[in-house]
């Protein structure tokens, strides 16, 4: 097993760790940072092939996880402001009863 | 080398793992922390300098600190921050689509011929990323400016108004 596999094992299985938190869980804070964690995995994906790559000197993959954590920024703050919306508006953040659009 | 890799991936699986199956949401954001910390780690062991301070100063820095916030300001009482465990249908299909998902990247890990050129570890100045950054990449760079300017705008925005006919303002 190559070490570029073991990285990409290791973003594997972070992300499936998201995916599993994202879905199992119904408080909407969590399913949020089980997002996260999987863009945290495809940013490893991406500074994985950069470091086995024959041209690092291009840096291509380095430039893609810094605009990947600035666009992760922006969305990780709204994403918090819609939950804090919704708990205004309905007094919990689960998502089982987030069922309304207008109300 | 392997045994740093493996040390890194190890930590950062088993805090990200805690994380997602803890009951209390302030250990949970704080485990988190502890798995942002791990891929700094690894981004330093891949050579990355610059990508793993700004892992450290927008995750463990920033995002946890929003994160902290949003679970504080959320709660309504004391004994509030624990959340009641999922439905044992919902654990059990979420838990299969993982494997599922896991099973299917990992054959596709192990069936594509990957080509592992170097063995050094390779790595970039900042100078070099400053001059990428402000010469071929300059207008994605003032793209992001705008989203990250337009997101927290909407943020606040989203956070902060009232509606007008809530009852608070109700005669």
């Amino acid at each position: 097993m190559s070490p570029l596999q073991v990285c990409l094992l290791f973003s594997s299985a972070l992300f499936c760790i998201g995916l599993v938190g994202a879905l199992s869980r119904s408080n909407a804070i969590l399913v949020l940072l089980g997002i996260e964690l999987m863009l945290n995995a495809a940013n490893l994906n991406f500074i994985a092939f950069w470091r086995y790559s024959p041209a690092p000197a291009v840096g291509t993959g380095v430039l893609f996880v810094i605009f990947s954590i600035a666009v992760a920024a922006a969305e990780a703050a709204v994403g918090l402001a819609l939950v804090i919306a919704i708990y205004r508006h309905q007094k919990n953040i689960r998502l089982q009863e987030a069922n309304r659009l207008k109300g | 080398m392997n045994a740093a890799l493996a040390f890194i991936a190890v930590l950062t699986l088993a805090s990200a793992a805690v994380a997602m199956a803890l009951r209390n949401l302030i250990h949970s954001a704080l485990l988190l922390i502890a798995s942002w910390f791990g891929l700094a780690a690894f981004y330093l062991w891949a050579g990355a300098e610059f990508v793993a301070f700004a892992q450290v100063l927008v995750y463990v820095g920033a995002i946890s600190m929003v994160v902290l916030f949003a679970v504080l300001l959320t709660r309504r009482s004391r004994q509030d921050l624990a959340v009641e465990p999922a439905s044992l249908g919902r654990a059990l299909s979420a838990l299969l689509v993982g494997a599922t998902v896991a099973v299917v990247l990992a054959r596709a890990i192990f069936a594509t011929p990957l080509a592992v050129a170097p063995t050094a570890t390779p790595t970039i100045s900042v100078r070099q990323l400053g001059a990428q950054l402000m010469g071929p990449h300059a207008a994605a760079l003032l793209v992001v400016g705008v989203i990250l300017t337009v997101a927290l705008l909407g943020a606040v925005v989203l956070a902060a108004t009232d509606r007008a006919d809530s009852k608070e303002n109700a005669p």
